[in-house]
């Protein structure tokens, strides 16, 4: 297993993502509310850069309690990021496919050390 | 560039090069040899809409010409839209970049913009031929005003023969608009460009109202298109503003079923009516609905068929029979239950009747590893729905020896070069 540098904490921004390649291997990392997330590259569906489009948070539909809808709400919680191909949603803390959970990108351990952010491939 | 997500938040992202943001197709086109099997995307689209102030000269009539050129110099924008577009979110509040990106993409001054772009996504797709297809044109059939439908499809066709695929290396041809409101204007069409280079056919645009596929007054013009040996295809599209839609509270189902829709109403006339019979030797093609509604329009019509053949005395097989003399093209092809998938190749004989289609740029495209990476497909269909039956339908040469190889070694080879 390898270790490659990613960035410097000081310059690794929450919200903030850089793309590495080690090896065969393409790797997204996410800053995302203080922790980091790296996963695969290759979207699930048509081998996208599933790391390189819009974060965004989900989107949710809250409902009553007697089951009319109350409408569209961003979610306060989860966070998306979105292969820029074809708008495949990925749940950034865990890297499953929002709409079928069952697929789940790759994921990568990230160390930090000192002032610096790793990604072990 | 910035793009705008939740809660106003922005998100920078790269300014727009196609070439990268299709790099991963690229590697796969490598690891698969694309390189080595002719490639024809018989569904690719630019945005004619961009360049208006470049087609509307070529209108014809001088009255219908002044009335869309006016408004439209810099500074005055009073002129309104020329084209119906409907409400619809292709770019899903910006998840896919392209769209909103579009702009930012940049291209060398002396090449034409969209054939540039064009090259681009085809030479990462390892696509050979594309034929190239508007985007705010395929909503001609809405537009209230025959003459300018007229018009409008006479200056694109004029401006994409005479200015665009001029510039492409050969590598794009086109089916023409046709100004379906009006029959006689689309025979003119067919004399007018049907000889010309680049041209292989000529395209229906679905979403409209008016006439019937099958009215006598369109019968000159598929005998026209016939006799060249030409090709006609029906394109189809989602148009939310049909009232049947208008219960839909999402994009997402008035696309799923308007593409379908579209395409089920005139394959069913077209199939009722005896058109199969009545031109046995002009190909047809039915564009960008995916595969999934096939099989169940075959089955159907079969079944009504059956028990009231006196309602379609022209036919002399089962309707399915008759849409397996037809072709489809292949995107959105709907892979999530591969078993159905192949039951519809099975029912398709897509060996010999699919033919690959990338719809790209277009939010839903699919690459060529769509077919390939397919478990169930013989490596001959690989190579005849890539390529090989749209080389042998448009008389497209192979682009190097081990195309020729190829095609030769599946049958597709004598009637292409």
């Amino acid at each position: 297993m390898a270790e490659k540098f990613v960035a410097k904490t000081s310059e690794f921004k929450d919200g903030d993502r850089r793309i590495v390649f080690v090896g065969d291997h393409e790797i997204g990392v996410f800053r995302h509310e203080g922790q980091y997330y790296a996963y695969s590259n290759f979207c699930l569906h048509q081998g996208g850069p599933a790391c390189e489009g819009l974060t965004i948070a989900a989107v949710e539909e809250r409902l009553r309690p007697d089951q009319t809808s109350q409408g569209l709400y961003f979610s306060e919680t989860e966070m998306h990021f979105v292969c820029p191909w074809h708008g495949m949603e990925y749940d950034m803390k865990t890297g499953e496919c929002v709409s079928d959970r069952k697929k789940k990108l790759r994921s990568y351990k990230v160390l930090e050390k000192g002032d610096e952010v790793y990604v072990v491939a | 560039m910035d793009l705008i997500a939740d809660r106003g938040r922005r998100v920078s992202i790269e300014e727009l090069n196609t070439s990268r943001l299709l790099a991963h197709a690229r590697k796969q086109a490598v690891q698969r040899k694309f390189d080595d099997m002719l490639i024809v995307d018989v569904d690719a689209h630019h945005y004619e809409n961009e360049h208006m102030s470049e087609i509307l000269p070529f209108m014809e009539n001088d009255v219908w010409r002044q009335l869309a050129m006016s408004g439209r110099e810099k500074g005055t924008r009073s002129g309104g839209a020329l084209t119906v577009q409907g409400v619809g979110f292709q770019d899903m509040g910006g998840r896919v970049t392209r769209y909103p990106m579009r702009a930012s993409e940049k291209t060398p001054d002396d090449k034409i913009r969209d054939v540039e772009i064009g090259h681009r996504w085809m030479d990462a797709m390892s696509v050979d031929y594309s034929c190239l297809f508007p985007t705010g044109m395929l909503s001609i059939g809405l537009h209230p005003q025959t003459e300018m439908e007229v018009e409008l499809c006479r200056a694109y066709n004029r401006w994409l023969t005479e200015k665009v695929m001029p510039d492409s290396n050969g590598r794009f041809f086109s089916m023409l608009c046709l100004p379906f409101s009006d029959p006689d204007a689309c025979l003119r069409a067919v004399e007018e460009f049907g000889h010309r280079k680049h041209v292989g056919g000529f395209m229906v645009t679905t979403v409209r109202n008016n006439l019937a596929v099958n009215d006598n007054r369109y019968i000159k013009v598929y005998r026209a298109i016939e006799e060249r040996g030409l090709v006609l295809s029906f394109h189809s599209g989602p148009n939310w503003g049909e009232p049947i839609f208008r219960s839909c509270n999402r994009f997402l189902t008035a696309h799923a079923l308007g593409f379908s829709w579209y395409n089920i109403v005139n394959l069913s006339n077209w199939v009722i009516n005896g058109m199969g019979e009545r031109f046995p030797k002009l190909p047809v093609v039915w564009i960008e609905s995916g595969l999934a509604w096939v099989p169940f329009l075959m089955q159907k019509l079969d079944h009504e068929y059956m028990l009231r053949p006196s309602e379609a005395p022209l036919l002399k097989k089962m309707p399915s029979d008759y849409m397996r003399d037809m072709y489809y093209s292949s995107q959105p092809m709907e892979v999530q239950d591969m078993g159905a998938l192949e039951c519809t190749f099975r029912m398709i004989n897509a060996e010999t009747q699919l033919l690959y289609s990338s719809d790209y740029p277009h939010w839903d495209f699919d690459l060529p590893s769509t077919i390939t990476d397919l478990p169930f497909v013989s490596e001959k269909a690989k190579h005849n729905i890539l390529g090989g039956t749209a080389a042998r339908l448009f008389k497209l040469p192979p682009r190097n020896e081990k195309q020729k190889e190829n095609l030769i070694k599946f049958g597709n080879y004598t009637a292409a070069a």
